[in-house]
């Protein structure tokens, strides 16, 4: 196994021994208690708020953990100074940041799949039927998860934790929002402003591309091909901040 | 080429301030290491010692000036496989238990899983912590993690070991181990580059010292030859019954005299005057106690250079300077 995947999986260990994983009590917790204080609602609505309320919440959960670890994933091992014995060691500082990324994707999985297990135990228990676009959103859920990491740990490079925090947060809501906007100023007359708002939307990810909660909780697939394209965006993107945290990460001291 | 090599190292750390100059913690450092000695980095606190350290693992970049590390450039990832490293203050991973920390390092090291486990077991046992091989490292003393430490820059059996102040946190009976441990290392041919400001552990074990005071290094050399270069070798003569009061002859050989009671103290500068003042403690009445040689030590060179250092005004320091 090289250094990477050593690095990984000790992140892994280490989300685990933080009981990072404590969250799924408060996820199985608000999902049972969703669909117990929904239950006067009819069949068809009942089935639908569920679904929506389950897929939202795995989103949720998945998007806070991810900001939350990914801004202090490395600047926590510069603060607490365990980097120096790390670094003295035969691996390369891209190996390093790519490793704890990869140990907190894994972790972001385990738990999404818990959640999804739960999530999927639930429909079945109120005979909502479950269908192909649940899968889909749930990857795409994913891939979003994916770009999250990224971003957190960019901005975690070159600055505080406390501003990685705001700048990722900033960064998610901008990214689901650039699309709308985009519509919205289609029609505006103000040149500046157009090309503002189209600088946005070209730099910042297009997380509203990510999501296709709304119609999957109705049972509406999505092209096969649009999910392979919009899941090819996301990795790509988070591939590129990646790089880009790289390449901050080797010009640091320690 | 010597195991560590550096020409000329410069840092300078940004103030933070606009129009603040940067602060220079290395000032061109050169030094070298030969591969099997035991080589001891003095310098009192804030000196650079630890900058110097960090430099040659990788872990901070010069802003001028070479550093070479088993002919491989300071940073190089492959060369970094034959070197082992302690930081100053141990802190890693707590939430690991002893034996998974140092399997930890042991893979990123590349050891598979059969060198591991035996390394382990070894280290553990040669660092005294077998007992605590499966308590976590949130739960141990500060001296245990210097141990654990210590172990850990060893578990891939390096060539060259570089140990950033190892005895600080050690009772006497674990700087005693230390010391012998380092000692084992060099008879096994390894080169062993430490840095500390405890004089006592560079004269009894290392084979050469360098002196650094802010960023400079000032002196550099086997122990017994810095402590040669100074001459200021000082006798204390101590006898009785001695009228010392008006005594020319003696206050002009001595450099000090304390009179206690019926006692009385006299500092020679050298001991070329001891004669002297024999003869004239005799013809005196007074009766000679005891003739004790001032033997210069590391730590008399350390001040020194200290006060050199801090107070240029001082005129009379001169001396073996080899910067
Ligand atoms: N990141 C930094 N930013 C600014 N100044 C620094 C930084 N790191 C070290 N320094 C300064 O560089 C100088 C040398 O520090 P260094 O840690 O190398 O000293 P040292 O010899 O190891 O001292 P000690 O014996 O106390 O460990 C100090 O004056 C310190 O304030
Ligand atoms: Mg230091």
């Amino acid at each position: 196994m090289g250094a990477i995947g050593v690095i990984a999986l000790n992140a892994f260990r280490e989300s685990l021994r933080d009981k990072i994983l404590y969250n799924l009590v408060l996820f199985a917790g608000l999902l049972i208690g969703l669909s117990v204080l929904l239950a006067d609602l009819s069949i068809t609505e009942h089935h639908k708020v569920i679904a929506d309320m389950g897929l939202a919440a795995i989103n949720l959960i998945g998007v806070i953990i991810a900001i939350f670890v990914g801004i202090s994933l490395v600047n926590k091992e510069i603060e607490r100074r365990t980097i120096y014995t790390i670094m003295a060691r035969p691996i390369s500082r891209a190996s390093f940041v790519l490793g704890k990324y990869l140990g907190l994707a894994l972790t972001l999985f385990v738990n999404l799949a818990i959640m999804v297990a739960v999530f999927l135990l639930t429909l079945w228990l109120y005979h909502v039927p479950i269908q192909l676009s649940i899968f889909q959103a749930v990857l795409l859920i994913f891939v979003e998860i994916l770009v999250v990491t990224a971003v957190a740990l960019f901005f975690s490079t070159f600055s505080s934790t406390t501003l990685s925090a705001i700048f990722t947060l900033g960064l998610y809501v901008i990214g689901h929002l650039t699309a709308d906007l985009r519509t919205l100023v289609a029609n505006s007359e103000s040149g500046p402003i157009k090309s503002l708002v189209d600088l946005l939307y070209y730099l910042c990810p297009n997380l509203d591309m990510l999501n296709i909660k709304g119609q999957a909780a109705v049972g509406i697939a999505a092209a096969p091909e649009y999910v392979i394209l919009a899941s090819l965006y996301g990795v790509m993107y988070a591939g590129f901040l990646l790089t880009g945290a790289c390449l901050v990460f080797q010009q640091r001291d320690f | 080429m010597d195991d560590i090599v550096t020409d000329n190292l410069t840092k300078s750390y940004a103030s933070g301030w606009p129009g603040r100059p940067p602060f220079v913690a290395l000032d061109g450092l050169s030094l070298s290491v030969r591969r099997g000695e035991i080589f001891g980095f003095l310098g009192p606190n804030g000196a650079g010692k630890t900058t110097t350290l960090k430099i040659l693992l990788g872990l901070v970049r010069a802003t001028s000036g070479q550093a070479y590390l088993l002919g491989q450039p300071a940073g190089d990832v492959a060369a970094r496989r034959r070197i082992g490293f302690l930081p100053e203050s141990p802190y890693f991973y707590d939430y690991l238990t002893a034996e998974e920390f140092l399997g930890f390092y042991g893979r990123l090291a590349g050891l598979d899983r059969g060198a591991i486990t035996q390394r382990v077991t070894d280290l553990l046992g040669l660092v005294g912590l077998t007992e605590a091989r499966t308590r976590q490292l949130r739960k141990f003393s500060k001296g245990m993690l210097q141990r654990v430490g210590l172990a850990q820059a060893l578990i891939h059996d390096p060539e060259l070991i570089i140990l950033d102040e190892p005895m600080t946190g050690l009772d006497p009976v674990g700087r005693k181990q230390v010391r012998d441990l380092i000692l084992s290392l060099r008879d096994r041919g390894k080169t062993v580059f430490f840095s500390t400001h405890i004089l006592h552990d560079v004269e009894m074990i290392c084979d050469r010292v360098g002196i650094v005071m802010k960023g400079r290094l000032v002196a550099s050399g086997r122990v017994d030859e810095l402590v040669r270069q100074d001459h200021t070798q000082s006798v204390e003569v101590v006898c009785q019954q001695l009228k010392i009061e008006g005594n020319a002859f003696i206050h002009s050989l001595a450099t000090r005299v304390l009179q206690q009671g019926q006692q009385c103290l006299i500092v020679l500068p050298s001991p070329d005057a001891v004669d002297a003042l024999v003869g004239e403690i005799r013809r005196q009445g007074g009766r000679l106690l005891s003739v004790t040689p001032h033997k210069a030590s590391l730590e008399d060179l350390f001040f020194q250079e200290a006060t050199q250092q801090t107070s240029l005004s001082l005129p009379h320091m001169t001396g073996g300077r080899a910067s």
